[in-house]
């Protein structure tokens, strides 16, 4: 039978997935910021099956917010990209070491 | 009771196809996750990542989350996703480049990959009550509305909170436009003020010339 365990443990294996392609993926930043978006979806299956499990909606009202807040940070995430890669021709992460002292 | 134990019987029917429903597309939301880390190319890295918001869509309608699966595909594969395929098709990216060094820290990923699962795989199949088959809670009945429910506490007890999610959406749609806007020489723009102050001794001028005699 199909109950909140087995929905936080692919939550779980969906957030080791992703933080794993942070590691393996270092860097390009699109993937980067491709990641963070499933590490978030991640997190909305905790919130959703606990939801479903305790029959209170306030876990469906936060995935709402989560899922609000982040169109916005990958909205900005990608303006900030278009305008790297314009400025200097890369999305590499090492290359950005402008503040490096 | 025939009619209870038919009742049971159908009762275990919808188990066993959500069962079915949740191994089936659990596989295919981890599967495109790995492809998501794993694809060469990242154009297939976003594809592979509209293929798990779709699936996670799926899962998401099976928690009796109607509201939140539809917005999931609306407003992330329809608008992210397509805002990142543009962003990664729009740059001209040396991907053989950014892949080098890919499989050096493979190992450390993995490792930590396989520390989070264990944690959360103990956390979960250990010490939390209720998973291991507990009373699973009441179907809702038939005429209930996802929709109608998230609003009725939605407008009311998270008024602010919605607020506040429109003026973030609102700063970041200006953030956007203001980051990538670029003012580009040569262009000719129309300057409004400029039009609506003029005067109308800058524009006309009345020379006054002696006529022409008869020839």
């Amino acid at each position: 039978m199909i109950g909140l365990g087995h929905y936080l443990t692919l939550a779980g294996v969906l957030f080791a997935l992703a933080v794993a392609g942070v590691f393996l993926n270092r860097r390009n930043i699109i993937l980067l910021l491709m990641c963070i978006e499933l590490m978030l979806l991640a997190v909305n299956f905790n919130f959703i099956a606990f939801s479903h499990e305790l029959r209170d909606l306030g876990g469906q009202v936060f995935v709402f917010f989560i899922l609000t807040v982040a169109a916005a940070e990958s909205a900005i995430g990608l303006a900030i990209l278009v305008v790297l890669f314009r400025n200097r021709r890369s999305i590499d992460v090492e290359d950005l070491d402008l503040m490096k002292g | 009771m025939p009619e209870a134990r038919e009742g049971l019987r159908h009762q275990g029917e919808t188990r066993l196809t959500e069962a079915v429903f949740f191994y089936v597309f659990a596989t295919i939301l981890v599967g495109a996750a790995l492809g998501v880390i794993g694809a060469r190319n990242p154009v297939h890295s976003a594809l592979f990542l509209v293929l798990a918001f779709f699936t996670s869509a799926v899962l998401w309608l099976l928690q009796d989350a109607e509201f939140l699966a539809i917005v999931l595909v609306l407003v992330y594969v329809g608008a992210v996703m397509v805002l990142f395929l543009f962003v990664v098709m729009m740059l001209d990216v040396n991907v053989e480049e950014l892949r080098r060094g890919f499989t050096r820290y493979a190992p450390l990923g993995g490792l930590v990959a396989l520390a989070v699962i264990a944690e959360i795989g103990y956390v979960v199949w250990r010490y939390h009550p209720g998973t291991q088959g507990g009373v699973p809670p009441a179907p809702q009945p038939a005429d209930y509305s996802n929709t109608r429910a998230l609003g009725s506490v939605l407008y009311t007890e998270y008024v602010y909170a919605f607020e506040l999610a429109a003026a973030i959406l609102l700063v970041a749609i200006v953030a956007a436009i203001v980051l990538t806007h670029r003012r580009r020489e040569g262009l000719r723009y129309q300057d409004i003020s400029a039009q609506v102050a003029v005067r109308r001794e800058d524009r006309v001028r009345i020379v006054k010339m002696p006529t022409e005699p008869k020839s």
